[in-house]
């Protein structure tokens, strides 16, 4: 009875009423992933969940046994930070920093959904494959609240990324 | 060492231009950045506390009254919990900005609905959040004024000059119009949070707070220690935008449960009770009249206005604050007057008095260009006054003429007459509108410590905080212009108020008045070493770790010596800034699309070209600007605090039903920066760009919404309904 997180294994917590956010933050001490609104609203919490993104303040910790979770932790470090992470430095894609995490994850994980052929609002063609406009981008990140306002930013930052390995 | 400075006179010896290592002003990246994108920046809540327990704030559901008995036994059998803490000195609203006093007390005097009236703490969040649902209290409650419409006003400020009601009768052409804007939420994206700990006589506190001097005294006031005994700590703010302005209602109960308890104490708000009790933008109504003659010059100028707070509170939403001074007219009626009723404190949004106040003359200027027929901008350039309209005060730097032209180039903004309905596709009406910006400038007193160590590297220290806005890259690039370093050989320690107090963030002062506090720092510490070698401060170059001087050059580590040599700078506000109106200003250009069926508006790009003294950081002031826009198009389209008119509850207390700008909901977003030092406004010509972005540029949405459509709305925030009903027919 465990949860992986970032490949570490940490036991389910004994409290079934903690969500997997809580769990991440406190019980397995990684505080990068952030608590804005507890109730799905604003993305801060944005962990990826089998490589998918969720809002980990929707889910409790107990409905994970078994799953692997990757945090912002795990996606890179000060050392080695991931492409993501570095092109937010460079397009300086955060004011506060703190829906940073959440909106770096939810990027990551938002780029392989859109390779995989995920159609989204934005999706012109549902029976083509979406291609990568600045719609489709601004769209799928409209989970994630930026209340600095560094939009603008965070898309060129995605582009970026997206542009390298495209 | 300290070097102090009361700026009595403008500086124009411009020192930064030539100091030579050219870093102040560059696009740097943030020093924090690998931080904060990599989750290793830590914000209030989030250090590790040994034997830390958790506190959720119990609110009541009243909008008046009072608690009268609280039941602790009601959950302290409940597992876990420790304890139901409702201290006296709990407070039962915020701070409000620069108080440095303790706000209202006592918390169970209850004003206004969702006040938080006691602490329950217990070993974790999750029984503490079940507890505070559990606790049983007794409290009387009565009926309060709630609407701001059908209560008595009292006048906050009024300002009368020649006779407006002759000049709108006289006037060849002349816009009398009221328009109404809603509350705003700050809605920083960090939950208010506080962690305390009490040990031998000392209290610490890891808080989310923007001005840490003010916020020291309001603490230790409020629960009655010494100042000397409070330590609060605030390296990384999860954004303030004014609400974390003061010292919120959970620092205080933290504070309190810990001194009981012997125990660190972590007290976080939930986004409900951010919403509910912390702080608003106050909603408007203001009432705007131009006269001018058949050109368009402006004879006379009004701006009334009213907005609402609690009984006993002083701030009042200073909406008139530019319009004193943006346009000219000999005829002026500027009266702001305030209800009082019971919905939360009113305080301090981003760009107070500007965000709300700006966008409403900038409507009516639009009005005018149409009522007198020619071109939005054209209009502006005709009224941009030689001297304060008012007190007769020159203006110390103003680039609005050159914001207005440069900012209608770079959009390619069409210099004409302005008739609705030009141009559509498919089913959207496409138009385009314009507004200026202005937003007075202001410093505050504020010291920094700086370091020149041993092995040749700097260090900067004070208490002021960084919310985002860039203090960690800018004090940076102040210390590197003036000492000669590359920033990676700067460190800067900010948010700890055993530094030496600056100003904090609000106001937009932050980076003018701490800058400045940096720079005198450098400058004692430049004529050490000047005096080092014998040669006059003026006669020495710093650049890249060397002195160098017309008889040669020595390395900064050999001047040094094996020892640090230390400077503080006290920097404090003076005639400068007095005797000249200082302020910053700009325009704003939108394009906007709006639905023929459904009246939704979609923004389609803007631009805004800004001149606010001398930019310290391009990127980090870039950054700024499109926060401001962002926040422009929320002020325009979509946000609003609503209020239930029978039992005064804030109804939309969430992200999910107060909406700011999504992603999807910014487009495209060009920002100009313009060249300016300004002389009265710091020793080192710059003023405040924190809040600038966001003061008018609702109007340039409406103006284009209008433009598009043909729908004049004169209630913000123009949702789809508003703008269908006021959509002509035809």
């Amino acid at each position: 009875m465990a949860i992986s997180i970032n490949g570490q294994d940490y036991p389910l917590p004994e409290d079934p009423r903690t969500s997997l956010l809580d769990f991440i933050r406190r019980d397995a001490r990684l505080p990068g992933t952030k608590k804005g609104c507890d109730h799905g609203q604003c993305g801060a919490c944005t962990v990826l969940v089998g490589g998918v993104r969720i809002n980990s303040c929707l889910s409790l910790a107990v409905t994970h046994d078994g799953d692997e979770v990757t945090t912002i932790e795990g996606l890179g470090t000060l050392a080695a930070p991931s492409a993501m992470q570095s092109a937010f430095v460079a397009h300086d894609g955060f004011q506060c920093g703190y829906c940073t995490p959440g909106q770096i994850c939810s990027a990551t994980a938002m780029l392989q959904e859109l390779a995989a052929g995920w159609p989204s609002d934005a999706t012109a063609d549902l029976e083509a494959a979406p291609n990568l406009t600045d719609d489709e981008i601004r769209e799928r990140m409209s989970g994630n609240l930026c209340r600095c306002g560094a939009y603008a930013n965070i898309l060129a930052a995605i582009r970026d990324v997206a542009g390298e390995s495209a | 060492m300290t070097v102090h400075l009361k700026q009595d006179a403008p500086d124009e010896r411009n020192v930064l231009d030539f100091t030579g290592q050219s870093v102040i002003g560059e696009p740097l990246s943030r020093p924090e950045g690998l931080l904060k994108v990599t989750g290793t920046a830590t914000y209030a809540a989030e250090y590790e506390v040994d034997g830390c327990c958790e506190g959720v704030l119990v609110t009541l559901p009243v909008v008046r009254g009072e608690v009268t008995a609280i039941d602790e036994a009601s959950v302290l059998s409940m597992p876990g919990v420790i304890a139901v803490l409702s201290d006296e000195r709990m407070t039962g609203r915020p701070a409000q900005g620069m108080a440095g006093e303790a706000p209202f007390q006592p918390a169970k005097d209850v004003c206004y609905w969702g006040q938080p009236v006691a602490l329950v703490v217990a070993e974790t969040f999750e029984q503490a959040r079940d507890a505070a649902k559990h606790v049983a209290m007794d409290w009387r409650s009565e009926q309060a004024p709630l609407d701001p419409a059908a209560v008595e006003t009292e006048e906050s400020e009024s300002t009368r000059q020649g006779d407006l009601a002759h000049a709108m009768a006289e006037a060849a052409h002349s816009v009398d119009v009221v328009f109404t804007t809603e509350g705003h939420a700050s809605a920083a994206m960090e939950p208010h949070a506080a962690l305390a700990q009490w040990e031998d006589g000392k209290l610490t506190v890891h808080a989310s707070l923007q001005m840490l001097k003010f916020n020291r005294a309001e603490l230790a006031d409020s629960i009655g220690l010494e100042e000397e005994q409070v330590r609060l700590l605030s390296p990384y703010v999860g954004g303030g935008f004014g609400s974390k302005l003061g010292v919120s209602q959970e620092v205080v109960a933290a504070s309190l449960a810990a001194m009981h308890l012997g125990r660190p104490v972590r007290v976080v708000m939930s986004r409900q009770q951010v919403f509910q009790t912390v702080e608003r933008r106050s909603e408007t109504h203001q009432r705007i009249r131009l006269a001018a003659d058949a050109e368009g010059r402006l004879t006379g100028f009004g701006h009334e206005a009213r907005v609402s707070n609690l009984p006993g509170e002083s701030f009042a939403e200073p909406v008139l604050q530019s319009s004193h001074f943006l346009y000219a007219g000999e005829n002026r009626l500027l009266r702001l007057e305030v209800a009082r009723i019971h919905r939360m404190t009113a305080g301090s949004v981003r760009a107070p008095g500007e965000a709300v106040g700006v966008q409403t003359v900038e409507q009516a200027m639009d009005m005018l260009a149409e009522k007198v027929g020619i071109d939005p901008v054209e209009l502006r350039l005709r009224n941009i006054p030689d001297k304060h309209p008012a007190n007769g005060k020159p203006f110390s730097s103003r680039k609005l003429a050159e914001a207005l032209r440069e900012g209608a180039t770079a959009f390619g903004w069409e210099p004409r007459p302005r008739t609705p309905r030009h141009t559509r596709e498919g089913e959207w009406w496409i138009g385009t509108g314009m507004a200026s910006a202005a937003r007075v400038h202001s410093v505050v007193e504020a010291k920094a410590r700086v370091t020149l160590r041993p092995g040749g590297t700097a260090l900067v220290e004070t208490d002021m905080t960084d919310i985002g806005t860039g203090s960690y890259a800018i004090l940076g690039q102040v210390a590197g212009e003036m000492l000669g370093l590359v920033p990676d050989d700067i460190e800067v320690r900010l948010g700890d108020t055993d530094l030496p107090p600056g100003s904090g963030s609000g106001g937009s002062v932050g980076a003018a008045s701490c800058g400045s506090a940096v720079f005198l720092a450098c400058q004692g510490l430049r004529k050490e070493l000047a005096e080092r070698l014998g040669i006059a401060p003026e006669s020495l170059t710093l650049k890249d770790g060397f002195a160098r001087w017309s008889g040669g050059q020595k390395a900064l580590t050999e001047l040094l010596n094996q020892e640090p040599i230390e400077c503080t700078g006290h920097f404090e506000p003076g005639a400068s800034t007095e005797d000249m109106a200082v302020s910053s200003f700009g325009a704003f250009f939108a394009e906007v699309a709006v639905n023929r069926w459904t009246g939704e508006t979609r923004v389609r790009r803007m631009t805004g070209a800004f001149g606010f003294g001398r930019v310290l950081n391009a990127r980090t002031a870039r950054s700024q600007c499109l926060g401001g826009l962002t926040w422009c198009i929320g002020n325009a389209l979509t946000e609003s605090l609503l209020f239930d008119p029978v039992d005064g509850h804030l109804v939309n207390c969430d992200l999910a039903e107060y909406h700011v700008p999504v992603n999807r909901d910014v487009p495209d977003l060009e920002v100009l920066l313009l060249e300016e030092r300004d002389a009265a406004a710091s020793p080192i010509q710059a003023k405040g760009v924190g809040e600038l972005g966001l003061c008018g540029g609702a109007a340039a949405i409406a103006n284009a919404i209008h433009d598009a459509c043909g729908a004049r709305v004169f209630a913000y925030p123009m949702t789809p309904d508003r703008v269908l009903a006021a959509m002509p027919e035809t």
